[in-house]
């Protein structure tokens, strides 16, 4: 049983939108984007999970919670210590257990700054290693981790000079140079060519291997069943679907996730199968619809749905009792 | 598991700096414009640092009557007090242009202070900067000179501080606008995730980002300094006992020069101020053209393609 | 057998870079498309797929040099360069930019925004091109009232409809589409290809569909060709490509696919692509290819048919290679 290093219980975000001043004036209630609604998981040292949903489902925000990015309620414990209401001060330290990769190679790394530069400031900014030659020390050591040996051939370049893929490994590098415990990867391929993926994903996987817990988001279920142990799929700020990554993509329970694995496109032309492309898109996170949030779309849906909002439990046809959905027929 | 470190198609090797100097060379060098405006007011800098060596006259030698003439007189004949006009330029550079350089310098500071901490850290900070800004903006510059030149007294110094007083809206504007636009950038948003503190967020990811943006701006509030300098020594409320362009003008109107004829006492300041502040001008837009990626075109743009001719297809 | 509406020979593109070299963007492409085809054009970034369909608008800058024959119902429209090529942009031949879903006039309507091109295009004018605008929104499936509103207004897949609708408003007989789904959600894509696919078959809509994504040209697309290093490595019917594979690029690429419910490992591809600013010699994947030998660095591969319609540049697929081998 692997240790659970993060756990998240009831999650809740909400941005406050702007009103104008005739809104204000009128005393207008202000408005609210849901963008979490209570949620709730765990991830455990060298295990992947993967938060898997489209555009507004929320899965970044919880990303940027966890990293106390945005305010947030409710309980996020990291290795057993409630960081969710820390100040600032005490933070700092507990950054350097989590750290973040994000989906843009070209946007996340400084242009002015040398591979050897971005690497190091970690370092630096958390006073790692004494003296200058310990620090470099460390910083060839990470990128030898991350692949890109031998180290000198990449130290002295600048981010310009780099591949997608290789930019995308200085980050790793910069990341994992603090030995964080946990490392958030938003999208991390999405921008790469497709040639290319499989080697940065296989690094995070060997680094996961290696005890790290790596909480990924991602649009693209094959890449999450692949390289995810677990998989849980949102909508609208919630989880409605929670699993070992294979069963959630063989097995899918939710409407939704049913949907969803039926669009996916396949690689093989002759493997045809019947698509539920739902209608419209995902409503706003400002207005969300009562009772289940999925039910206005939902091939399945009656009248019960618009009413009861299901929570998320052990599913009837799943084939472990850590298949979870949230849907009344399941 | 290694990776081969290919060079992508097209990819240039060096460091960003010398990237950035040598992309600014490559504009430069395409306008003509640039390149002369950038020898004039090296001209004229080297002129007023080698004043005391290269003035034919001192500051203060009458070498013959009120208003002689070019002709009597070359090159540009005397002033009223019979001062040569030519040595006059060049100690009047001097004070033209420091003046000129140390109100933008006091400008930019005080500019790029104010632009920094309001984009930076946004909310009501930027709401009060903003607003702050906005008065020294909405106020007319000149008139406001006038009154503060006269109540301070006539001293250098009051003058520059006066000019960067006011002069340094603009920049605020331009660096507030930067910043804020760097802020999102992700390398700083990833910064700030790896827990690094706002002054090294500021100086290490930031400023480097505006510096060059800052720079194009500088050189046009030169030209601006330097004219605000000529209007107020004109109006005779800058340092009785320094002579430059603003106030050889002033000498000159203020002693019938016109009625006199004696073109040659009004004329060559005027040009002198014209030009640099076309220097500047020209430089300064060159530079901000050659640091502004947005001005790039688009590869939509133009449909102008060329048609060429049949290759022959090779024998594979 | 389907009438051919649109060949395209020995189509080359150079760029003028700044020190006096060009980049070979686009290296003798040859397509053949018939009508009410659905035809991919995949590739990574930097193969020179979009170079290409921009250069059968004629979208291409001054910097570009081209030459090759584009052929549309018979005629060369690449034979007068700009002047032959403008008659039949947006009335015959069409397209949808990259990232076209954001780049609407924010100050004017939808609506407004389709009439324009018909009434730029002598096609309606006023009251008529008003309907007209209408219908098409109907096509792409959004409420034809919906013309009064403003882009903001519209989601993002719905202002990719609109983009369509507004390729489409001059009915044209092909349709290019440069990466048109790949900044939408799986859902909205999904129904951006089923949308694409019913113009397709009850237009007869040519298509031309221009992306890095595998998969999403195995969905939609009968036909594709793989292009790499700005030139085509393979091309034929979507089942041959997958099942039959005869150049190790496309084997290669389908293997970097995850596939969720099989088992198979996800491949990356070692290297990177040749610099196009220089002549390349010999195939111009030998250097990460797994199956070259030295005829390989030494040889171009000829693109060579090996089936009713599929074709391959690979030295693997010449009996001569085979023989002597």
């Amino acid at each position: 049983m692997t240790e659970t290093l993060l756990e998240v219980e009831d999650l809740i975000v909400r941005y406050p939108v702007h009103r104008g001043l005739m809104a204000a004036l009128r005393r207008r209630a202000r408005q609210e984007i849901h963008a979490v609604e209570g949620v709730s998981f765990s991830l455990g040292r060298g295990e992947m999970l993967a938060l898997v949903g489209e555009s507004g489902c929320g899965k970044t925000t919880t990303a940027q919670a966890v990293l106390r990015l945005v305010q947030a309620q409710g309980q996020i414990r990291l290795g057993g210590q409630d960081i969710s209401t820390v100040g600032h001060r005490e933070l700092r330290p507990l950054r350097r257990q989590v750290q973040i990769i994000y989906q843009d190679p070209y946007e996340s790394l400084d242009p002015r700054f040398r591979v050897r530069d971005a690497v190091e400031e970690p370092l630096i900014i958390h006073n790692i290693g004494g003296s200058k030659e310990e620090r470099r020390a460390l910083v060839a050591n990470t990128l030898e981790r991350v692949g890109l040996t031998p180290p000198d051939l990449f130290l002295d370049r600048y981010p310009h000079e780099l591949s997608g893929g290789q930019r995308q490994r200085v980050a790793i590098a910069a990341a994992l140079v603090l030995e964080p415990q946990l490392l958030v990867a938003d999208e991390p391929v999405s921008m790469l060519d497709v040639s290319v993926r499989a080697g940065v994903l296989s690094l995070l996987d060997e680094l996961r291997a290696s005890g790290l817990a790596i909480l990924m988001i991602t649009h693209d279920l094959s890449t999450a069943a692949h390289f995810a142990d677990r998989i849980a799929v949102m909508y609208l700020g919630r989880i409605v679907e929670e699993g070992p990554a294979r069963e959630i993509v063989q097995n899918p329970q939710h409407p939704y996730t049913k949907a969803l694995m039926s669009v996916v496109p396949k690689a093989d032309p002759l493997k045809r199968r019947r698509r539920v492309i739902l209608q419209g898109e995902t409503p706003n996170p400002i207005n969300v619809p009562t009772g289940c949030r999925f039910h206005p779309r939902c091939p399945i849906a009656v009248d019960r749905c618009s009413v009861e909002d299901p929570q998320l439990h052990p599913t009837v046809e799943g084939k472990t009792q850590e298949h979870l959905a949230a849907c009344l027929f399941t | 598991m290694s990776t081969v470190l290919e060079h992508e198609p097209g990819v240039e090797t060096g460091s960003s700096t010398r990237r950035l100097r040598a992309a600014i060379w490559a504009i430069l060098k395409d306008r003509p414009s640039a390149i002369v405006g950038a020898a004039v007011l090296a001209l004229f800098v080297l002129v007023a640092v080698f004043a005391p060596l290269i003035a034919p006259h001192g500051l203060h030698e009458r070498i013959g009557p009120p208003f002689g003439t070019p002709g009597a007189y070359p090159p540009l004949g005397l002033d009223d007090g019979g001062g040569d006009i030519l040595s006059l330029l060049m100690w009047g550079a001097r004070i033209s242009l420091m003046v000129g350089f140390a109100a933008s310098l006091v400008a930019i500071m005080i500019g790029g202070t104010v632009g920094v901490i309001a984009g930076y850290f946004g909310g009501v900070t930027d709401t009060v900067l903003m607003r702050i800004t906005d008065y020294f903006l909405a106020i007319p510059d000149v008139p406001l000179m006038i009154v503060v030149a006269a109540i301070w007294g006539p001293s250098l110094w009051h003058i520059v501080l006066v000019i960067g007083l006011l002069l340094w809206t603009s920049t605020a504007r331009i660096v507030r606008a930067q910043v804020k636009s760097v802020r999102e950038r992700v390398y700083v948003k990833r910064a700030r995730a790896l827990g690094a503190g706002n002054a090294r967020i500021i100086f290490r990811h930031v400023l480097p980002q505006v510096a060059p943006l800052l720079v194009a701006n500088t050189v046009l509030t030169i030209a601006v300094a330097i004219f605000d300098e000529t209007a107020l020594a004109f109006l005779g409320l800058s340092d009785p006992s320094k002579i430059s362009w603003g106030k050889m003008i002033k000498n000159a109107t203020g002693s019938a020069a016109v009625s006199a004829g004696a073109w040659w006492t009004i004329v060559p300041p005027g040009v002198c101020v014209a030009l640099v502040i076309l220097a500047c001008t020209l430089v300064g837009q060159a530079l901000e053209d050659a640091l502004n990626p947005r001005l790039r075109v688009a590869h939509l743009a133009a449909r102008g393609f060329r048609l060429l001719p049949r290759m022959l297809r090779d024998d594979k | 057998m389907s009438e051919q509406v649109l060949a395209v020979e020995d189509l080359h593109v150079w760029f003028d870079l700044p020190k006096g070299e060009r980049l070979h963007a686009v290296q003798g492409v040859d397509l053949d498309l018939e009508a009410g085809e659905r035809f991919g054009l995949v590739g990574e970034s930097g193969c020179g797929k979009t170079t290409t369909i921009l250069a059968l608008m004629g979208l291409l800058p001054s910097s570009a040099g081209v030459s090759g024959s584009i052929i549309l119902d018979g005629e060369d429209i690449l034979a007068g360069g700009e002047r032959s090529m403008r008659p039949h942009r947006w009335k015959d031949i069409a397209m949808v930019f990259q990232g076209a879903m954001n780049a609407f006039n924010p100050v004017q309507t939808v609506g407004a925004q389709l009439v324009e091109p018909m009434e730029f295009h002598g096609v309606a004018t006023g009251d008529a091109a008003k309907r007209a605008a209408g219908e098409l929104l109907e096509m792409v499936g959004i409420a034809p009232e919906r013309a009064e509103r403003y882009p903001h207004e519209f989601s993002g897949g719905m202002r990719q409809r609109a983009a369509i609708a507004m390729a489409l408003a001059c009915s044209p007989k092909v349709l290019l589409a440069d990466e048109p789904t790949t900044a939408l959600d799986v859902m909205v894509q999904a129904q951006i290809l089923d949308l694409l696919t019913r113009l397709s078959d009850e237009l007869g809509l040519t298509l031309v569909f221009v992306t890095h994504d595998l998969p999403v040209i195995a969905e939609l697309c009968s036909r594709a060709a793989v292009m790499y290093a700005g030139e085509i490595v393979e091309a034929g019917a979507m089942e041959t490509l997958y099942h039959d594979p005869r150049h190790p690029y496309t084997r290669m690429l389908f293997g970097a696919i995850p596939d969720p419910e099989g088992e198979r490992e996800v491949l990356s591809i070692p290297g990177a692509p040749p610099r196009l600013d220089r002549e390349i010699v010999g195939c111009p994947f030998a250097p990460r290819c797994d199956v070259a030998f030295e005829r390989c660095p030494v040889e171009r591969p000829a693109l060579l048919e090996l089936g009713p319609r599929h074709y391959a540049a690979c030295h693997h697929n010449d009996p001569v290679s085979t023989v002597a081998s």
